[in-house]
């Protein structure tokens, strides 16, 4: 499991000096070696060939990826990393660039070399014109201290993976880390005071472009403090109107580069430069179209020196498709299979609100391996009133009970709990034929459960395991 | 300040949810011809979040959904008040709690806290139940010492120092109550807590490198009615004797000796059932909690 690697001691310890050693022309073959063989014995470690081409040439990274004529861009923040990241370089392909991405779940840099050497040629050249790289907050400040990118996305600042980086301001620390290194855009959120707030921090010559929401959307997307605040905001008589408050979004009349305006269902409409732009989407959630304004903020920056005419620019969004786990369909015996990654309280909240549970069995699997977060306190700051009338069929996952005891006490009714995945898909799955499901589940989870519906039907390669 | 029945209602449905409507098929058969009225005889217990806005981080508004549920489900009438600095200090408060906050959010509230430090002082000598995690944990302390050396002065209701280190303290906590017995909740904090000579500890945990200050193995604190603790998790839904201990003292206090207990007898069976059907759960997550690696 990829993700593992990213545990804050051994980041500290393994980091390789910079200096190149005298055998480093080895490390791409040894890299190379390294990667057949884990594939051959089936050890699928994404991060293993990385390790080995880090240890013998520390400076692999910065030279290779310093090459490419449009630089590196680099994507990070707490929630949507992953969709965006597919979204930029599915679009900057579909405008004509050649593009290098790392591969879903790899956002550590090791990650980044290991997918590096399983695309480079012996002679060490990568065949692209631009880097797109998704990162996780700790490992973008590592990254950027071996890389400078040329641009950098980051998208926002939330409570979810506290137990690793301690507090959410620490964590808005580290990309700003990232927002001083950046030499030619940095796009910010402006809809997030600790993301817009790291403008001050970008250096002189960099340009900063924003992303935004038009009024109307502001209460789908809450802010992390707004979050906190809003059993109290619902609570009170005036209703929810305290939930958009403009003291919490200072930034949001910074004028921005693509609002995204209204929502539609597939379809989305954007202000882009003052213009407004229409256009179908295959993506799910409505949180997935906002992180298509950031996307298009993004590709509109890369391509700032011959801008794409809108039509094209919207023909690009039109064609990403949804990533791994993010809204992810699986057919099932003629039914659906919604598989939807929730990691942290506002994603699940978004998430929640963005797909209607009417018509369908739902089911919640939640781990707490390292990857998915050893503390389940976030379950508490999840509102799952909208599940009631529905209710779970399923609850399962090493933390079944953390979760059943969390819709016991929100009054929401739950047919089964069942800590086994394997066990509780099989019976999920079987409960009613042909009619629609949901999972909403952990990382680890949506894993193990893709791996398993995986010896049952057919699930597309969509980016895991490379 | 906002003022309601129940957290997760309107106020408008307040009297569904009393009597059990909002519950679905498993909790609806509570008192189904329950009138407002007779929602409003109830006993009202009043539940202060203190600093909601600013000190409610790792899941503490799973505390307040604990409390009101149970103090439902016993036949009381909850009101919770959000408390946030400047607001007016509601006229009746008989059970306050307390969370965790950023290091900004603590800046935000400390001004208050001082000016409130008296009056909370006082509901504590009276035997006005607590709980303060966290943050507010070491708050109630007699001083919070920086890494620089400066002194962040707390209100000295516990009789406990905290003193900041670098590194933190995180992962999944068992520790054992003489009163409450197994207690399991998640820290997750870099201050180092040292209880004085009247201060008892919540529990005591069997392992140095966490708890107070990881090394005298105790954790938490206690003084009259007042616990402060590092466990997140939330604490109260998978620890309900520490629930029922913070709501039976509250009821006691406002209703007189023996109210939970009077209360408890007098529940309908669908209450009883719901009420052992959350306790069930709650003693399976924690048994699966205490289990998981650190």
């Amino acid at each position: 499991m990829a993700r593992q690697e990213t545990s804050g001691k051994g980041r500290q310890e393994r980091r390789p000096s910079p200096m190149r050693h005298w055998y480093s022309f080895l490390a791409l073959p040894a890299g190379k070696t390294v990667r057949a063989v884990s594939r051959l014995t089936h050890h699928g470690g994404s991060a293993l060939p990385g390790r080995v081409v880090e240890r013998i040439d520390p400076t692999f990274l910065a030279r290779t990826l310093s090459r490419l004529p449009r630089g590196v861009v680099l994507v990070s923040g707490t929630n949507g990393k992953t969709t965006t990241t597919r979204m930029v370089a599915s679009m900057l392909e579909s405008l004509g660039l050649k593009v290098f991405t790392n591969p879903t779940g790899s956002n550590f840099t090791r990650g980044v070399v290991s997918a590096l050497v399983s695309t480079l040629g012996l002679g060490g050249r990568l065949d692209a014109d631009v880097a797109v790289l998704e990162l996780d907050e700790a490992y973008a400040v590592h990254f950027v201290r071996q890389v400078k990118p040329r641009y950098a996305l980051l998208l926002n600042v939330m409570r979810d993976q506290l137990d690793r980086f301690g507090e959410i301001d620490t964590t808005a620390r580290l990309l700003a880390q990232v927002a001083k290194v950046t030499t030619g855009t940095v796009v910010l959120n402006r809809e997030d005071p600790r993301i817009s707030a790291l403008a001050a921090q970008t250096p002189a010559k960099t340009r900063v472009a924003y992303f935004g929401l038009s009024d109307d959307l502001l209460t789908y997307f809450p802010t992390d403090d707004d979050m906190h605040a809003r059993v109290e905001a619902e609570g009170s008589m005036n209703d929810k109107g305290s939930e958009a408050s403009p003291a919490v979004r200072p930034g949001h009349h910074l004028p921005a580069d693509v609002v995204l305006e209204k929502v539609m269902d597939h379809r989305a409409a954007f202000r882009v430069d003052g213009r407004r732009l229409e256009t179908d989407v295959r993506l799910e959630g409505v949180y997935n179209l906002y992180n298509a304004a950031a996307a298009l903020t993004l590709v509109r920056s890369v391509l700032a020196d011959h801008e794409p005419d809108d039509q094209r620019l919207m023909q690009a969004l039109a064609q990403v498709t949804p990533a791994f786990g993010r809204g992810e369909v699986i057919t099932y015996q003629g039914a659906s299979v919604e598989l939807v990654l929730v990691k942290n309280p506002m994603g699940f909240r978004l998430a929640l609100s963005s797909f209607d549970p009417d018509g369908r069995d739902t089911m919640i699997a939640i781990r707490d391996d390292y990857a998915d977060g050893r503390d389940m306190s976030w379950l508490w700051d999840v509102d799952f009133t909208s599940l009631r009338k529905s209710g779970v069929a399923m609850v399962s996952g090493t933390r079944a009970y953390d979760m059943a005891l969390r819709l016991a006490y929100e009054q929401v009714p739950v047919d089964r709990v069942e800590t086994d995945l394997d066990q509780a898909l099989a019976t999920f799955l079987d409960a009613h034929p042909g009619r629609p499901k949901r999972i909403y589940c952990t990382y680890t989870s949506m894993l193990r459960l893709r791996a398993e519906l995986g010896r049952v039907t057919t699930v597309s390669d969509a980016g895991v395991g490379a | 300040m906002s003022m309601v029945a129940n957290p997760r209602e309107e106020s408008g449905k307040m009297a569904d949810t009393l009597t059990g409507k909002a519950g679905g098929p498993r909790t609806g058969e509570a008192g189904e011809n329950r009138t407002m009225a007779s929602v409003m005889d109830r006993p009202a217990l009043h539940i202060l979040s203190l600093y909601h806005r600013d000190m409610n981080i790792y899941g503490d508004s799973g505390n307040i959904l604990s409390v009101t549920r149970r103090a439902e489900l016993y036949g009381f009438r909850p009101v919770v008040h959000y408390y946030n600095p400047g607001d007016p200090w509601p006229d009746q408060v008989d059970l306050i709690l307390g969370g965790g906050g950023q290091d900004h959010g603590q800046e935000r509230i400390i001004q208050d806290l001082h000016r409130r430090g008296p009056l909370l002082g006082n509901l504590a000598e009276q035997g006005v139940p607590m709980l303060m995690i966290c943050g507010l944990y070491q708050l109630f302390g007699h001083y919070f010492e920086t890494s620089d050396h400066e002194r962040l002065e707390g209100i000295g209701i516990l009789d406990v120092h905290t003193v900041a280190r670098s590194d933190r303290m995180i992962g999944n906590l068992v520790e054992q109550s003489p009163d409450f017995g197994q207690v399991v909740g998640y820290e997750n904090h870099s201050g180092l807590t040292y209880l004085g000579e009247g201060a008892q500890p919540l529990g005591t945990v069997n392992q140095e490198g966490r708890g107070n200050n990881g090394r005298d193995h105790t954790e938490g604190a206690r003084r009259k009615k007042v616990i402060g603790t590092y466990m997140h998790g939330s604490l109260l839904p998978k620890n309900p004797a520490i629930a029922d201990f913070l709501i039976g003292a509250a009821a006691d206090r406002r209703y007189g000796q023996d109210t939970l207990k009077r209360m408890r007898q007098s529940m309908d069976q669908a209450n009883r059932q719901e009420l052992g059907r959350l306790d069930s759960l709650a003693g399976q997550a924690s048994r699966i909690a205490a289990s998981r690696p650190r």
